[in-house]
């Protein structure tokens, strides 16, 4: 986006308010909507996947050492990976003010 | 040269809709529509027209189907009434709001319930904020010539709107009328290629019909305002051309015997042909009566009704529709909040009839004009009263 969409005017948008730009939504934090973070035990984590395939974001992805890590830009704090992970390695912890 | 012929208002709809060359017809078939898609489907099925006929499992289907044909580039035509307009309703607000040029007729219809098939204004009235142009066609030729310019209005790039052509159910949709078809070759160049600005294609890809969080919500809807407002002078271009190269020129509103006006009569679609007759039949009794009828609806014509109704005593408004709950019916609420800035103001009276299907006679405008001009002269106690109820 050429702007942030706080300044974006009437007249700025595109006809029928298309987005021409690809990816845009990439751009929108909705990281900051979570009261709630998930957080990794790598001792326990088996590095299966489990966590990346029901993310609804889909905002977990993988680390270098192949430990799966959720990016909290877009991390809503919904809990899935957490009940899901077989080892029980995802501990969600409130989110600091 | 053009052939004088006698044709069924819907066929002269679906002829049109061959001589614009649409690509597209999604529709499914309700009453008193369904002759316009119908001989649309033997034209496709007899390779009169190379288009794609889609049928559908439902008017929403329908008119998604007519979103996304259009989202491509493709000229798009449907065509429903009465209750498929409102199982259309969420999808109008994504077409207008995605500015694509469908063209609709509406053969107007009741809604239930309880069921009726027959014609009244209840839907397209239900309709009436869905961002779409909105002009009604009164007899068949009009029905051929404004669905012809209803694809060169939609696709002008400084409209893309969608267009709804509404008539009225069987009085006009089923009447058998003499009219002048034009050939194609008359036709030459009236209406430019459609080129949609975005259109989806994998080369250059984009979104369409995005979300929009409340940062950007009121943006879009003062855009979309703001274009839609801004589509009057096209129409009026577009109406005058037509004119201009085949004789027939088309108005935003139509005025009847405007000399010396006491008390004006206002109406919008086909009863008004119907009320012209006692307006002929006053004035030779010498009685100062108008008849102003509106074509365009959307966007609503606000000018020339304030310059129509300018310097008249009296204006009765007949509305085929009723707004449950409301203030009567809604081309005079309408008629009401455009003169209400107005410095100098006629007392407006409102009457409701016609509805899902009654007829109005001549003798009925009669009586209801002598009658609108009494409640007027004396202390208006009701909103609107409704013609020929049982009581």
């Amino acid at each position: 986006m050429a702007k942030p969409d706080y300044e974006i005017t009437w007249k700025d948008l595109e006809i029928g308010c298309i987005v021409t730009e690809p990816g845009s939504a990439s751009q929108y934090k909705t990281g900051d909507w979570k009261s709630q973070r998930p957080v990794t035990d790598k001792t326990r984590c088996i590095k299966c996947g489990i966590c990346y395939l029901f993310c609804p974001e889909p905002c977990i992805g993988q680390d270098a050492e192949g430990y799966f890590e959720a990016n909290l830009f877009y991390c809503k704090g919904c809990g899935i990976c957490s009940k899901e992970c077989p080892t029980s390695a995802i501990r969600m912890i409130p989110e600091e003010s | 040269m053009s052939r004088r012929v006698g044709m069924e208002a819907s066929f002269a709809i679906a002829e049109a809709v061959k001589l614009a060359e649409a690509e597209v017809v999604a529709a499914y078939p309700i009453t008193p529509q369904t002759h316009i898609v119908e001989r649309l489907s033997e034209m496709v099925a007899d390779g009169e027209i190379d288009a794609e006929f889609i049928c559908v499992e439902s008017e929403h289907s329908a008119m998604s189907a007519c979103v996304g044909s259009s989202a491509v580039g493709a000229r798009t035509f449907t065509a429903t009434a009465g209750q498929g307009l409102e199982l259309m309703h969420e999808v109008l607000f994504v077409a207008s709001s995605s500015r694509l040029p469908i063209v609709m007729a509406v053969a107007n219809r009741a809604l239930s319930g309880p069921l009726n098939v027959w014609g009244d204004q209840s839907d397209v009235m239900a309709a009436r904020d869905c961002g779409w142009i909105q002009y009604f066609a009164e007899n068949a030729q009009e029905s051929f010539d404004l669905t012809l310019c209803a694809f060169k209005i939609a696709e002008d790039p400084q409209v893309l709107f969608p267009v709804m052509l509404n008539i009225d159910g069987f009085f006009v949709s089923h009447v058998v009328e003499p009219l002048y078809l034009l050939e194609k070759e008359e036709l030459e160049g009236f209406i430019p290629p459609y080129q949609y600005p975005f259109p989806l294609d994998p080369r250059r890809p984009v979104t369409m019909g995005a979300f929009a969080p409340p940062v950007l919500c009121t943006e879009t809807r003062k855009a979309l305002e703001v274009a839609l407002q801004g589509t009057r002078e096209t129409i009026l271009r577009v109406w005058k051309e037509f004119g201009d190269r085949f004789g027939r020129s088309y108005k935003p509103i139509e005025t009847y015997r405007t000399e010396d006006a006491d008390t004006i009569l206002v109406g919008i679609g086909c009863y008004t042909e119907t009320a012209s007759v006692a307006i002929d039949t006053m004035r030779a009794r010498g009685e100062k009566v108008v008849m102003v009828h509106l074509r365009l609806w959307r966007p609503f014509p606000f000018p020339e009704i304030r310059a129509a109704l300018q310097g008249a005593q009296k204006v009765l408004v007949f509305d085929r529709c009723i707004i449950l709950g409301g203030p009567g019916g809604p081309l005079c609420s309408e008629i009401k909040s455009a003169l209400y800035g107005e410095e100098k103001k006629p007392k407006i009276f409102n009457f409701i009839g016609g509805l899902g299907g009654r007829d109005i006679t001549p003798r009925q405008f009669e009586d209801m004009i002598a009658r609108g001009r009494e409640i007027l002269d004396s202390k208006v106690t009701v909103e609107y009263e409704t013609i020929g109820v049982r009581e």
